[in-house]
């Protein structure tokens, strides 16, 4: 018997490419080593991190002219107008956000700032009935100075004390402006809760904005150019100190960066943006009120940001896009209902998707069809009743949806306890591993499905909410940094 | 020669509990100093308390002839002072050329001579320039934290736990680049716990205890010191 073959000794094998001992080469070539992304994903992303930033932009305006060409009016402001009005308020937060790191819970009274100081200056409720080319400047560096005092009066405050100053102050702000409603000039001041109405449309040198094509373009054009001179600030000295600021509060005081004044700074110029983009967002609602200022608006916006990826310019534009888009697909007063359910079902689609292998992939699809024909066949069989309720806005997808999901008639307190069971049913199926989860996955999408026909469509501006929510946890899961954002990478 | 740095009998706290007590310590300029002492003797805040982090209660701290004590850390980094912060403390999704322009941040726009300084002290940050910071090793990441400390030109580096942890050889290579710099003209105060490697490099050296100053001497004394062989050299 002979003996079992040794490994050679360590120092004869240099010559077989194995790394020599004592010798650390490899973050030095940390370049080669770079996972490169494969098939058609990975093209994607490849071609999109190679582009230079300015064919980004010429390709997205590009894609953006040709908008007012074939949506109607009605789409183009719903789709087109509050995308861009949306993506340029993020803009905004982006930079305190985003670039300095600051939670900044306020900064939708920035955008009413904005929205009311137009008012106030265009409108019949003073009477003065200033042009745009001189209000708009003039409110924008207003608010900027605001941003300046928020900034002074918590520049020591970080993280949760700063966040709880700032959410203050917001909240300050539309309390203010319902309540107060002091009389200037023998007017009250903000209208109180009936806000201002009958604001003047943008005015420049005598050209009036009237149409909403126009306004589309001018917004076009305005969010170009806020994403150009951002994207240079952050590639600026400056930007490079609040990257700093954000990463390591305490290691760039140590390093001399004047923490407070770029805190400051960040403050003036998302108050500033934010400003501008309320300006414009009362002339396009020709008023404005409290209302239009609230948490809800807030959460909307940050949403946007951290779903497109902190600090990323082409993010927060993608972010507006995906979360505008989908509340006006779920808006009660949608024309065509059945983008809702496409919508949903795409969600749906995309998130057991993921499964790996696509073996598996394919038998939860078909397993949850086939499930969900037999519960249906079982449930007809048992009364009718449970099978007959109306399917509400279906359209095309009518006569598929009713042989498969149950809807049913008569039975009050259904549309609860399918809520109930299904959020047990995720949290089950979440809890459990391997060919277990698959067994459970199935029910619980047909479950969704199931509370989605009778519950979520008849409520969809509940829905919107639940979908931001559902949609911002399995992103923050697969991709915390964001859609566009960049992975933290330390090897330590 | 003309002092550089003068703490004279400093007392700091952490709110009721008192940290420092009547610590007097010296640096010359262009000299090479450690401050040894075991877990919580003190030696972080001693380097805190000189660059502004926190301030003495009683006592004065003096620099370059001005006593700065009261004056906040921007205003002592200007004055040529510069820190190497424990654990490094780099702004990982940078990258290295970034990480080194914010160590000038205070002077303007970081000058072409500074970063040409720093790249031939340390050729490897020159390789790596655009790398992120934090995808370099332990080794790399020291190098670059002194480096970012180097670029405002100061007249006293402050170092904290310069040895914690790297590998052994590494750490003997960051004491040759520490003794580099010092040879360069550039005064050093080096807060440690490696009393071994920290004192063949200093020119003097002071022993910290429960917040006290209990030896100090030149370092050859302080190598051959009995006790202090005992509890730190283990020999």
């Amino acid at each position: 018997m002979s003996e079992p073959e040794r490994p050679a000794a360590p120092n004869a094998s240099d010559a077989a490419g194995r790394p020599k001992i004592g010798v650390d080469e490899w973050v030095a070539s940390a370049e080669e080593r770079h996972e490169r992304s494969r098939g058609l994903g990975g093209l994607v992303s490849r071609g999109w991190e190679g582009s230079p930033a300015e064919a980004k932009l010429i390709v997205f305006v590009a894609l953006a002219s040709t908008l007012p060409f074939w949506m109607n009016e009605g789409e183009l402001f719903s789709y087109g107008l509050y995308t861009l009005l949306y993506a340029l308020l993020a803009l905004g937060l982006n930079i305190v956000v985003g670039f300095a790191g600051l939670l900044d819970l306020g900064y939708v009274a920035f955008y009413g700032f904005g929205a009311y100081g137009y008012a106030l200056f265009s409108s019949n409720h003073y009477g003065l009935h200033w042009q745009a080319e001189a209000s708009i400047p003039l409110i924008v560096l207003g608010t900027a100075a605001v941003g300046l005092i928020l900034g002074l009066a918590s520049r020591r405050l970080l993280g949760d004390y700063l966040a709880i100053v700032t959410l203050f102050f917001a909240q300050a702000f539309v309390a203010f402006v319902n309540n107060s409603n002091p009389k200037v000039a023998g007017e009250g001041l903000t209208g109180g809760p009936n806000g201002i109405p009958g604001v003047d449309p943008l005015n420049f040198f005598g050209f009036k904005l009237h149409s909403t094509k126009q306004y589309y373009f001018f917004l076009l054009i305005v969010f170009s150019l806020a994403a150009v001179g951002l994207y240079f600030l952050n590639n600026s000295r400056t930007g490079r100190a609040w990257r700093a600021l954000r990463e390591d509060p305490l290691a760039a005081e140590a390093m001399s960066i004047p923490v407070n004044r770029l805190k400051i700074l960040a403050f003036m110029f998302g108050a500033g943006t934010a400003g501008l983009t309320g300006t414009i967002f009362a002339a396009i609602q020709t008023g404005v009120v409290a209302g239009n200022f609230d948490v809800a608006l807030l959460i909307t916006i940050y949403a946007i940001v951290i779903l497109g990826g902190l600090g990323s310019i082409a993010g927060v534009l993608f972010g507006a896009i995906v979360i505008n888009v989908s509340t006006q697909f779920l808006a009660p007063s949608n024309d065509h209902p059945e983008l809702k359910r496409w919508l949903f079902y795409g969600a749906i689609l995309l998130i057991a998707a993921k499964i790996r292998p696509w073996s598996r992939t394919a038998a939860v699809f078909v397993g949850t069809a086939a499930f969900g024909f037999v519960v249906h066949a079982i449930a007809s069989g048992i009364s009718s009743d449970w099978t007959n309720g109306t399917v509400v806005d279906a359209g095309s997808a009518a006569s598929a949806i009713r042989n498969w999901v149950i809807v049913p008639s008569g039975h009050t307190g259904f549309q609860t306890w399918a809520y109930i069971v299904l959020v047990a049913a995720i949290v089950v199926t979440s809890q459990l591993k391997g060919w277990w989860r698959m067994a459970a996955l199935i029910p619980t999408l047909y479950w969704v499905a199931v509370v989605w026909e009778n519950v979520l469509v008849q409520q969809s501006a509940v829905t919107a909410l639940i979908l931001f929510g559902v949609l911002l946890i399995a992103l923050m899961q697969a991709r915390p940094q964001g859609l566009l954002g960049t992975a933290r990478v330390e090897i330590v | 020669m003309p002092m550089l740095l003068r703490l004279s009998g400093v007392n700091t706290y952490y709110g009721q509990i008192h940290i420092l007590t009547d610590v007097d310590l010296e640096v010359a300029e262009g000299e090479l100093v450690c401050l040894l002492g075991g877990n919580a003797s003190g030696k972080s805040t001693t380097l805190k308390t000189v660059i502004g982090i926190v301030e003495p209660r009683t006592g004065t701290v003096e620099f370059a002839g001005e006593d700065v004590t009261g004056k906040n850390t921007s205003y002592r980094i200007k004055q040529g002072m510069a820190i190497v912060p424990e654990n490094r403390r780099l702004f990982a999704p940078m990258t290295v050329r970034e990480n080194l322009e914010m160590g000038a941040y205070l002077l303007g726009r970081a000058k072409k001579e500074d970063f040409e300084r720093v790249y031939s002290l340390f050729p490897l940050l020159h390789e790596r320039r655009n790398q992120l910071a934090g995808t370099l090793s332990g080794g790399e990441q020291q190098m670059v934290a002194m480096g970012r400390a180097l670029m405002s030109q100061p007249k006293l580096l402050l170092m904290d736990e310069p040895s914690m942890g790297l590998a052994p050889i590494l750490v003997e290579r960051n004491f040759e680049i520490i003794k580099q710099v010092h040879e360069a003209g550039v005064a050093v105060l080096v807060v440690e716990q490696n009393a071994n490697i920290s004192l063949s490099i200093a020119d003097r050296g002071y022993v910290l205890q429960t917040g006290r100053v209990v030896l100090t001497g030149p370092a050859k004394d302080l190598l051959e010191h009995e006790d202090l062989k005992k509890a730190y050299l283990g020999r």
